[in-house]
């Protein structure tokens, strides 16, 4: 394994997810791991979601896997996967020189601007389960949409003050851009001179036939009816708590609330997947989980992280 | 004198906001400078992705010094009133002058409002400029409360003379201004100062970014038609996307690709969209073969290795694409081969509108409405039905739900497919039929003449409008969420245009009725149908009639029918003591209820179809007068017939011969009216030329019997420029008649004589119009 320098190449899936870790820990960010929940985006990570309410400053990136059961097609088709990676990185007050800091990750792992054709192109961000929208860009290299790139402006019905800045790279298709790499399941995920090399195919296709099979076919749609209302009343259940507990202290539930939210959101994707949900009953649906979202922000306001620096 | 210089830089402004952008710069700062007291000789604003920049040419130095007096209350006036002057003048009481006036004695305020420095009022206007800036969308960054359309960075304002350049100082949130700028964001990021407008263009172009969008415009145009000639292409002109893409770039270097082999088997519309939607890539046709064949993708850098790496970059994003496209294609095809059974079965599923049901019912009504009116359109009923169960098919496939704009286009390659054993003639109609049926989408846009297209068109628009009225559901003010204005405009441009005369009352009324009697049962049914058929068979009874007339006047089978309902009801009912009579008396009030809403709704549709006419007319220069005047006679729900007259009227009202003959038809009209009114009867006939007293009535008497027949005969092949001819001729005799006898006369046979005469008058100007609603 070759050690990540912003000049040579990567040679593999890792080594792009390294470089990134690397920049980002050298330009102030908590690196954190993977929130340990299933999520459509790394936008739902608490550290991104919460955090990214009230008033104080944040910075943190890190990898999130990602769920998308009706993108799921059984490990063949070359771009689109129902599990994949995202690198997300936050950063509250937006810094004056993001985009600089973006451009260095670029560099980072080989895209040099110079080279490539590098471009800020309008794409306003939305996401109506988590009540939030932003503006910036979708970042185009070459032609191809490589990052995600947003000033937070509301959150969960929030106004953001300040600002946070978001960068949300899909980091498959990033990477087989970098590599070369035609389909994703061909791309190393190791050093391909390692003793063991290991593509992307090797770790995830079957994985992928199996989920495509359970998402589209199997997922017992009644039992995930019943487990959207479960996660549902245990959000307004714990939201509706007491502030005080057993001993006294005074602790609001903001964080395991949001759990709930983030499980709600995730069983209407398996639930949508299923095709079990009309037109009509969608918006419903959504508009459920943003409502759960919104009491989560309510009750995270509150607690000492939503609140001013003491 | 001095030159104003001002840069907002920023991170990338939305390429479609770039024009309106410069446009509100410039607008906002001059209008605030000559406002605040100063002029200019010239501004220009310009735009690149990081910045909007204003230069104002020959700004005068400083403001005037004004001298203004205001009157305030008298010195015996309230301390309220004086407070209000004070505070509004911002002076302190002993500085105000007392004057005395024909009233007492009367406070007043001279103020000398010396003359400000541009600097100074630069400032304020550019910063009112930019927190007030009207983006369609805009946001805060950081911890600032400021709002731009992307985070602003930099402000450059500077005045220049022959003496140099000096900045002037501002601070907006933090951000002061300066005399720098930088260059392109990765060929030349290094900061510069300037000292005047063509130092600024100059250095920036130094610094690779080309500052004049247009300039830029004309750079992407010029190249990519070079790069396409080499190879024997052309570029396939879009002025929209040629706009956009200088918007997204500050150094355009165009490069050219060609489009893999295996995916030139794609309709050139589907490589067109794709490269254009996805990519923003020009498409480039080869003339031999008629094909798109390559594209020009426009980079925002000079790369080391010519754009090498960037075009395989695009080329393998395009592939992506393309493949997806394929895939769809193929599969689309395939479907459409097998006749498409698949999509019709889907379009089931996808409802229209909650209350109007399935596309696939609207599709079969379509069908239906469009067999109908093939035959008044001179189209085959049979190749109108079936174009029009294929038309929307094409919603259901792969290529339309990935490009929704490429509905239609599609659904003609899908018809092809779908008729491929048929003969190459109704193939066509009927394909074509399937691409042209949203037709006209605007009112530029080009209107169907193929038969089988217009009868599908029309039937699209008309069955859409009917139903809407039916429920309601009409557009009011800005809000029209099911484009109804656009679908009547289509319904008036395909008549239009093709020349069609159709009654559009008992079409309404026919199929409004059908929607109203589908939840309906026994008599209303037969009620309604009974309605549209009367007026279906004699469409001119609908005039002179009222609904109501009518159904008295068909009331006896109505009666028979009912009576046997009655019967029934008894006999399933035996106990009922319900009499016969009231029965039927409940059976007419509904039967009025009924159609009194049938007729108001086509009525109001058909009205809201006159006000698309107007102001489509209007846009043709027709007065709205004439307009109004054509459309009070009957017949006006034949639309093309209403052009016509309006447009003969209007040409006639140009000629002097015609603005006096329309006021010897109004000053007739009015008369009769009037007499009318006062006697309580209407004068239609029996004018009696031995009633006559004076030549100018007895001429008058010959020139209507002279002209008459031609009026008649020209009225009937609805050439009506030869009918507003021949009334014209008379002009003269009718000028005579008015300047020589008096209508209004003793002798009550004499006055009946002219006022029927004055009638005949009257009757020949209504064949073009109600004149007494002509202006002026």
């Amino acid at each position: 394994m070759t050690s990540p320098s912003s000049h040579d190449k990567p040679r593999c899936f890792q080594d792009v997810i390294l470089r990134l870790q690397n920049h980002w820990a050298k330009s102030g960010c908590a690196i954190l791991q993977p929130y340990d929940m299933e999520v459509g985006a790394g936008t739902f990570h608490p550290a991104t979601t919460l955090r990214s309410l009230g008033p104080r400053p944040w910075a943190a990136a890190y990898v999130q896997p990602s769920r998308r059961p009706t993108d799921g097609r059984y490990g063949e088709n070359p771009n689109r996967l129902q599990h994949y990676y995202q690198y997300q990185v936050i950063i509250k007050p937006s810094p004056p020189d993001l985009q600089e800091l973006y451009l260095d990750s670029l560099r980072a792992i080989g895209l040099d601007p110079m080279a490539h054709d590098v471009r800020f192109v309008e794409d306003d961000w939305e996401s109506p389960t988590l009540g939030a929208w932003g503006l910036g860009w979708e970042v185009w290299c070459d032609g191809m949409e490589v990052s995600q790139f947003t000033y937070f402006q509301q959150v969960a019905g929030y106004d953001c003050n300040p600002v946070s800045g978001e960068l949300t790279y899909g980091l498959e298709r990033l990477a087989m851009y970098v590599l070369g790499v035609e389909h994703v399941m061909d791309m190393p995920f190791n050093d391909p001179d390692s003793p063991i090399p290991l593509t992307y195919g090797d770790i995830f296709r079957e994985a992928e036939r199996e989920y495509s099979r359970w998402n589209f076919e199997i997922a017992d749609a009644a039992m995930l009816f019943q487990h959207f209302r479960d996660a549902e009343a245990e959000c307004e259940r714990i939201v509706s708590a007491p502030p005080e507990d057993s001993a006294g202290r005074h602790i609001l539930m903001a964080q395991p609330a949001y759990d709930q939210a983030i499980k709600a959101s995730h069983l209407f994707n398996l639930l949508d997947a299923r095709g079990v949900i009309s037109v009509t009953e969608r918006a419903d649906y959504i508009r459920r989980v943003r409502a759960l979202t919104r009491k989560c922000a309510d009750l995270f306001m509150q607690t000492p992280l939503g609140q001013g620096v003491a | 004198m001095a030159d104003l210089l001002i840069e907002l830089f920023s991170e990338e402004i939305p390429a479609r906001m770039q024009p309106k952008a410069r446009e509100d710069l410039k607008k906002l700062v001059t209008d605030g400078l000559v406002e605040a007291g100063l002029t200019y000789a010239s501004a220009g604003a310009f735009s690149t992705p990081r910045r909007l920049a204003l230069s104002v040419e020959g700004l005068t130095d400083a403001s005037k010094a004004v001298k203004e007096e205001r009157k305030g209350p008298r010195t015996d006036a309230p301390e309220k009133a004086l407070e209000g002057f004070l505070r509004s003048t911002g002076l302190t009481k002993d500085q105000l002058e007392i004057r005395d006036e024909k009233k007492g004695q009367v406070y007043f305020a001279v103020l000398n409002r010396p003359g400000r420095p541009a600097a100074e009022i630069v400032v304020e206007v550019l910063e009112k400029t930019i927190r007030d800036f009207p983006w369609p969308k805009s946001m805060r960054w950081g911890s600032g409360s400021l709002r731009w359309v992307r985070p602003l960075h930099s402000i450059l304002c500077i005045l220049s003379d022959e003496a140099g350049a000096q900045v002037v100082p501002l601070d907006v949130d933090g951000i002061r201004s300066g005399d720098t700028t930088r260059g392109h964001r990765f060929m030349a990021p290094d900061a510069f100062s300037v000292t005047n407008f063509d130092d600024y263009a100059a250095k920036l172009r130094r610094a690779k970014v080309m500052l004049d969008a247009g300039e830029r415009e004309a750079a992407i145009a010029q190249e990519a038609a070079n790069l396409a000639f080499a190879r024997g292409w052309e570029i396939v002109e879009d002025k929209g996307l040629l706009t956009e893409v200088a918007g997204l770039v500050e150094w355009p270097v165009p490069l050219m690709g060609a489009i893999g082999e295996r995916f030139l088997a794609l309709p050139p519309e589907v490589l067109q969209t794709s490269m254009k939607e996805h990519q923003k890539f020009f498409s480039a046709r080869n003339p031999k073969t008629g094909r798109i064949e390559g594209y020009v993708t426009v980079a925002n850098i000079e790369a080391p290795d010519d754009g090498a790496l960037i075009l395989a970059g695009n080329q393998r994003v395009l592939a992506a694409r393309l493949s997806d496209g394929l895939f769809f294609w193929e599969n689309d095809l395939r479907e459409a081969k097998s006749g498409m059974t698949d999509w019709a079965e889907g379009l089931k599923s996808v409802t229209f509108h909650n209350k109007l049901g399935s596309q696939a019912d609207r599709v079969a009504r379509i069908a239906a409405l469009a067999r109908e009116i093939a035959p008044l359109v001179d189209a085959d009923p049979a190749q109108a039905g079936e174009a029009a169960r294929l038309a929307k098919l094409d919603l259901r496939s792969s290529m339309v739900g990935e490009f929704p704009e490429l509905q239609g286009v599609m659904g003609r390659y899908y018809a092809l497919a779908a008729l491929k054993d048929r003969e190459a003639d109704e193939r066509t109609a009927i394909a074509d039929a399937a691409r042209d049926h949203y037709s006209p989408l605007g009112p530029s846009d080009d209107v169907p003449t193929a038969p089988v297209s217009v009868a599908v068109a029309l039937a699209d628009k008309i069955d859409t409008l009917t139903r809407f009225w039916a429920i309601d559901e009409k557009p009011t003010g800005s809000k029209d969420p099911f484009a109804l204005r656009r679908a009547a405009l289509g319904v008036i441009r395909l008549l239009e245009s093709n020349e069609h005369n159709i009654d559009l009352y008992a079409f309404l009324v026919k199929l409004i009725g059908q929607f109203l009697e589908e939840p309906r049962i026994g008599v209303f049914r037969d009620v309604i149908g009974g309605y549209a058929k009367i007026i279906e068979q004699e469409p001119g009874l609908a005039e002179q009639y009222s609904p109501l007339e009518l159904l008295e006047q068909h009331r006896g089978e109505l009666s028979a029918y009912n009576q046997q309902r009655y019967a029934e009801y008894i006999r399933n009912n035996p106990m009922s003591e319900i009499s016969m009579d009231v029965v039927l008396d409940h059976m007419d009030g509904w039967h009025r209820n009924t159609i009194d809403e049938l007729d108001r709704k086509a009525r109001d549709l058909l009205s809201f179809l006159h006000d698309r006419l107007k102001v489509y007319l209007r846009d043709q220069g027709i007065r709205h007068d004439v307009i109004d005047a054509v459309l009070a006679l009957p017949g006006n729900d034949d639309l093309v017939l209403v052009t016509r007259r309006a447009t003969a009227l209007n040409d006639m009202l140009g000629t002097e011969d015609g603005k006096n003959l329309t006021q010897g038809l109004k000053r007739a009209g009015n008369i009769l009216a009037q007499a009318e009114e006062k006697d309580g009867v209407e004068y239609s006939f029996g004018a009696d030329p031995k009633f006559a007293e004076t030549d100018e009535e007895r001429a008058l008497f010959a020139a209507l019997d002279a002209a008459e027949p031609g009026i008649r005969k020209a009225t009937a092949s609805e050439d009506f420029p030869a009918a507003m001819a021949a009334i014209a001729g008379l002009r003269a005799p009718i000028d005579a008649f008015f300047d020589t006898v008096q209508v209004n006369t003793d002798s009550q046979v004499t006055r009946r004589n002219r006022l029927n005469l004055l009638h005949r008058i009257r009757e020949a100007g209504r064949q073009i119009a109600d004149f007494t609603r002509i202006e002026g």
